[in-house]
């Protein structure tokens, strides 16, 4: 149908800023259930990986990594649960896969939910991070917001948007932070996790996800991992 | 620390609407749908005091719905709020902004404020949403500074033929536009009268720079499903959730859970199969060829 042409990332980031090839010839998912799993796929596909979109359960087999996107973390929370998706995404990340939650995707992988509906109890999440993350945490979308980010271990401030954006409250011992908006982590890496509060797929800007790549495990054990699945 | 902090940017406001792209948007009247739409998957409701169907029946001039009412479906649920504002009336948007809605939609389903402009969408923080039949009043709507197109169908029928009609109309037109060379592109703006830039656009990209929803008159499961396949980033459900199952709730939920679920798995067959099961009597639609002209609202605005 219609023909994707590059596009700058869905808003056109003005640096694009290009992370190294980790990605050749690995293959990653993003959970496509809602939100911005079509911009992720095209970040990631400019880097060199293979990409599949997951909706159910069968379509984790053989991947290296998964990227859990942007949306709304209650309908994507609860379409995960309607799926059977929890356990296979952490059996997934327990055999050796590394996952990279970005706002919704952040909320998802953490193991407490503030700022949830009351109304439904306990928000469905993977509690597989050892992180509490607060919901909507600037506000409503008249304060969603862009600035520049410090990160450790990028040399020049990363594009940052903040649309409707969690933070990350408290972290566990082995939880790294990679960045903070004045004092609220933004950016955490645990293991083979990350979870940010913002959305680097909506710039041109690839090295967050090029950190993420250097998360995978190696070729050879991603080799492995689709033997066991 | 930190640089340069901005708000409410193009980035921004596009940005948020990328994020309820394969979702659903539903049409609530008051807390308690809100809250069985957002149990129910949705992605954002939409706030109003009449669903469209009921704004045809009843007649007489609709306009933005009380704040009292918008204030309490803002309380009620996590997710986004929406809420309509009638075409041109920026007066209601700076109200409806004021209160902290999300997002606006200066719909055609309320009664028009004006006959020949439309809101000047970029002058606001809350990002917008307009209905489209075609390319070039997408676009013109995108130069005013609208966020999120969406179909406008015909809204409140529970007939899905206009919103497919205006849906392959915008993604032939821009099918056709890329297939255009490059210095026929200024001929091609002015008779589709939409702005230059925003056909060049087009033209290099393939796709709206801002994503493109379907709505008016969609009640099933299969139709939301028909409206993915055919290449609309999500949907919009106005009467045909709470307008169905004869008022009974369990069955207005169910077909509320299998519409979010038919948008993820629009392309799976098997799986609309599952949820398309024993969902009661859908809204009861109108044809079209039985509706006047003039009760047709796809035909406002401009």
């Amino acid at each position: 149908m219609v023909i994707a042409l590059p596009f700058g990332g869905a808003t056109g980031g003005s640096r694009h800023v290009q992370a190294g090839a980790a990605g050749q010839g690995r293959r990653v998912g993003v959970l496509a259930l809602q939100g911005a799993f079509r911009e992720h796929r095209r970040m990631l596909e400019s880097l060199g990986v293979e990409v599949r979109e997951v909706r159910l359960p069968a379509d984790l087999e053989g991947l290296a990594g998964l990227v859990i996107p942007g949306g709304e973390s209650t309908t994507m929370g609860k379409l995960m649960v309607d799926y059977g998706l929890q356990g296979p995404i952490r059996d997934f990340h327990a055999s050796g896969g590394a996952i990279f939650g970005t706002c919704a995707g952040a909320i998802l992988l953490s193991r407490t939910v503030l700022g949830a509906p009351p109304q439904f109890g306990h928000q469905p999440s993977l509690s597989l991070m050892d992180i509490s993350v607060q919901r909507n945490a600037f506000g409503r979308q008249v304060d969603s917001f862009q600035t520049d980010l410090n990160v450790t271990g990028l040399d020049i401030p990363f594009p940052a948007m903040f649309i409707r954006a969690p933070v990350i409250g408290a972290v566990g011992a082995g939880v790294e932070v990679l960045a903070r908006q004045g004092e609220q982590v933004v950016l955490a890496r645990q293991g083979r996790l990350l979870a940010s509060s913002f959305h680097p797929e909506l710039t041109g800007d690839t090295r967050i996800h090029g950190l993420f790549l250097d998360m995978l495990p190696a070729a050879a054990q991603a080799a492995d991992l689709q033997r066991s699945v | 620390m930190d640089n340069i902090t901005q708000t409410a940017t193009i980035q921004i406001k596009t940005g948020f609407s990328e994020m309820f792209k394969g979702g659903v948007i539903m049409d609530v009247v008051s807390p308690d749908q809100a809250r069985i739409a957002e149990a129910a998957g949705a992605t954002a409701v939409m706030a109003l005091e009449r669903v469209p169907a009921d704004i045809r029946r009843d007649g007489g001039v609709a306009r933005m719905s009380d704040p009292q009412m918008i204030r309490g479906i803002i309380a009620a649920v996590s997710i986004p709020v929406m809420a309509k504002v009638r075409i041109g009336h920026f007066v209601e948007a700076q109200i409806l902004q004021a209160l902290g809605v999300d997002f606006i939609d200066e719909s055609e389903v309320l009664t028009p404020a004006d006959e020949a402009f439309h809101i000047e969408k970029s002058l606001f923080k809350v990002p917008f949403v307009n209905g489209s039949k075609n390319l070039g009043e997408a676009l013109r709507r995108i130069g005013e500074g609208a966020s999120m197109i969406r179909t406008k169908g015909e809204a409140g029928t529970g007939n899905v033929v206009e919103a497919v009609r205006h849906a392959r109309t915008i993604l032939g037109e821009i099918r056709s536009i890329q297939a255009r060379p490059s210095e026929e592109l200024m001929t091609v703006a002015r008779d589709m009268q939409a702005p230059f830039e925003l056909v060049r656009h087009v033209h290099k990209t393939g796709k709206l720079p801002v994503v493109n929803f379907a709505a008016g008159g969609i009640a099933t499961p299969a139709d939301a499903a028909l409206m993915m396949q055919l290449g609309l980033d999500g949907v919009f459900v106005g009467s045909g959730i709470f307008k169905s199952g004869e008022g009974d709730l369990a069955k207005i939920e169910k077909r509320a859970r299998a519409i979010v679920r038919a948008v993820t798995h629009f392309d799976n067959p098997d799986v609309l199969a599952e949820v398309s099961t024993d969902l009661g009597e859908a809204m009861v639609g109108i044809n079209l060829d039985t509706l006047e002209l003039k009760e047709r609202l796809a035909t406002r605005g401009w």
